[in-house]
């Protein structure tokens, strides 16, 4: 199980790495030209986690990411047209252009959003795992937060209450060093987070981050334990953000050296390497994700504004409306 | 429940409220701190751990905000979840939770991830517990929009808000004042529509309205007796809803009497009573005899000994005063 099935496995891996890298790409592009605004977290160097995770989920899953969410959004399946069109703030946008970049959500992807309250995602997605026990329904519920949420009060009463009941969670911890600008020893007593997790009596190790196939591996052994009835499981996936936190970040936290180190292990690069993919087959990659992120830009430029007589539309349902 | 009126105290009232919705609706549970094995810590939920099992009335960590987000969740994945805040003062460490997701997941997601979710906590002072649970926030609550707030001050409202309330598809927040689980009534469960959007005309009066909701109505009411012997006709309005607020009851009852008084628990400043007021000036404002008066709560936290509590509460004196200074005014 440790290494890809074939080369249209690996081949599906890199794909999915690349269109959020080349997503995300147009998108400063797109920020830089003032058509996207707000908030933008990139997730640039830390691809193979949310591609490595979520190959490991079914359909019938259910996820919550954080604000850093682009990628995750992309690799469940929600249509780079609605995510692109969110970004760009019209109604065609998977959350109407009333989330943007922090806020994508698409239930029909049992994508339930990008949170941008750290920590904030975790009880609703105990909450999501609760109902599958009450239901009978099995599945998983997969709940991505970076390692800065771990100093928040509700990681550890989510920890508690999801090991106490044996909810089918699995947390993944995006640890890409620093919480913002604070680095991992700046802001933890105990910078082992294997080590916190596993003192909630829950299965904890942690992951190479950087390794697709291995958080792959690493999900699938976690998941089918969830699956089997035991319990929530914690992974570390330990990984790097290559790119500023959001937008304009001096970056005077952390060196370019350090930087310019974890770029030598790029998810995508080492990939490539590794399994020698033919210069045809990575043209044709190129060109196919080229033209989704092309027609994902020309569908969000040709969107409508939803007209400002809907401004209170969506504070309480609409019954009746679809 | 038959529909013939029977006698019940407010904490039976709101207890057979959530029997009858447990029995009526398998994605209906309970969950809350010492809900279960404790029978809840003002009893209100004595007995249904017994009736429901362990897991349809779920004892929680002491986790504010991870167990009313757990709701939240829950209800998003098609549960009906009733979450149980033992006081007002605790719901502060799940205000993240209520605020940023119970309250903005809808419109945030673009009208997808609608939250039905019942939150029930309990409020208000005069039993000698000091400044961490007596307070009476339900006003910061009804300035969020996404919720909706219903604060029952009689028993009939213990008993008949919740079903409407669970069928609400977004988040509810129901405050039950302490001091009222005492207090008795008799309550018919007719057939008869339930509104949880009216206010409620208590009492009828001619010469002045008086606005009140929760713990204040039995002290507004015993103000209005007091009037009445004093050859004032007071009309009491029950509020019951803080968000949205009853405009048209509102109003309407000031353009009757023209002469107003709001009688509020809370601290004065940015309070329910405020809101009130304001929307009397803005839409009644040329049927008005005299300006506006408020009897709110004192600006302090509250205080333990119990005559230092008394004087920061509303009190019958200080609502016959008000509307005293209002009727003194031609």
């Amino acid at each position: 199980m440790s290494d890809v099935a074939n080369r249209e496995d690996a081949l599906a891996l890199l794909r999915e790495m690349v269109r959020v890298r080349r997503f995300e790409e147009r998108c400063v592009e797109l920020y830089s030209a003032a058509r996207i605004r707000g908030f933008v977290h990139l997730y640039i160097g830390e691809e193979a986690v949310a591609v490595g995770v979520l190959a490991a989920l079914t359909d019938d899953d259910d996820v919550v990411a954080t604000y850093r969410d682009h990628g995750h959004a992309l690799v469940r399946g929600v249509p780079a047209t609605a995510i692109m069109a969110e970004m760009y703030g019209v109604q065609e946008g998977c959350s109407r252009g009333r989330g943007g970049s922090m806020h994508l959500f698409d239930v029909g992807h049992r994508f339930y959003g990008g949170n941008a309250i750290v920590a904030g995602g975790l009880p609703v997605a105990v909450g999501l795992a609760l109902a599958r026990k009450m239901q009978g329904r099995g599945g998983v519920v997969a709940c991505f937060f970076g390692e800065g949420a771990m100093a928040e009060g509700e990681f550890h009463e989510c920890m508690n209450l999801a090991a106490l009941w044996s909810l089918p969670v699995l947390f993944c911890c995006e640890n890409n060093l620093y919480a913002m600008g604070t680095a991992l020893a700046r802001s933890e007593s105990e910078t082992d987070l294997v080590l916190k997790a596993t003192s909630y009596e829950m299965p904890a190790w942690p992951v190479d981050g950087m390794d697709v196939v291995t958080v792959r591996d690493a999900t699938r052994r976690a998941v089918e334990s969830i699956r089997a009835g035991g319990g929530p499981h914690f992974l570390e996936l330990r990984t790097f953000r290559f790119r500023a936190h959001s937008m304009y970040d001096p970056e005077r936290y952390r060196e370019r050296a350090e930087v310019e180190e974890w770029k030598l292990r790029d998810p995508i690069a080492t990939f490539v390497e590794r399994f020698a993919f033919t210069a045809d087959d990575l043209e044709e990659l190129e060109r196919t994700v080229a033209d989704e992120v092309d027609a994902a830009v020309a569908f969000a430029e040709a969107g409508t504004p939803e007209p400002v007589e809907d401004l209170t539309r969506f504070v309480t349902s609409e019954l009746g409306r679809t | 429940m038959s529909a013939e009126p029977v006698e019940l105290t407010y904490r039976d009232a709101m207890r057979e409220a959530m029997r009858d919705a447990l029995r009526a609706d398998e994605r209906v549970f309970l969950m809350g701190e010492d809900v279960g094995r404790y029978g809840g810590c003002f009893a209100v939920s004595l007995g249904l751990l017994e009736e429901f099992g362990p897991e349809r009335i779920r004892d929680t960590p002491l986790s504010e905000s991870a167990f009313v987000g757990a709701g939240i969740g829950a209800a998003l994945a098609g549960m009906r979840p009733i979450v149980e805040i033992m006081t007002v003062n605790f719901s502060l460490l799940a205000l993240d939770q209520i605020m940023n997701n119970a309250a903005t997941l809808l419109h945030m997601s673009g009208g997808q991830c609608n939250v039905p979710l019942v939150i029930r906590m309990t409020t208000g002072a005069g039993r000698q517990v000091a400044a961490q649970h007596s307070h009476s926030l339900e006003g910061w609550f009804a300035h969020i929009p996404g919720l909706r707030i219903l604060v029952p001050a009689t028993v009939e409202d213990a008993r008949r808000m919740l079903a409407p309330a669970l069928e609400d598809p977004d988040p509810v927040l129901i405050f039950e004042h302490a001091g009222l689980y005492n207090t008795t009534g008799r309550v018919a469960m007719g057939s008869d529509p339930f509104d949880i959007t009216r206010a409620a005309v208590r009492r009828p009066g001619t010469d002045v309205t008086l606005l009140t909701y929760g713990g204040m109505l039995p002290v507004t009411l015993a103000a209005a007796e007091r009037l009445a012997a004093e050859g004032t006709d007071a009309e009491v309005v029950d509020l019951r809803t803080l968000r949205p607020l009853d405009d048209e009851t509102i109003i309407g009852a000031v353009r009757r009497t023209h002469r107003a008084v709001v009688i509020d628990e809370a601290w004065r400043s940015g309070s329910i009573a405020a809101e009130v007021s304001a929307r009397i000036m803005e839409q009644a404002f040329y049927d008005l005899d005299a300006p506006v008066e408020r009897v709110c709560g004192a600006e302090v936290p509250m205080p333990y000994a119990k005559h230092l509590e008394e004087a920061a509460l509303p009190s019958v004196d200080a609502v016959v005063a008000a509307v005293n200074r209002t009727r003194a005014r031609v």
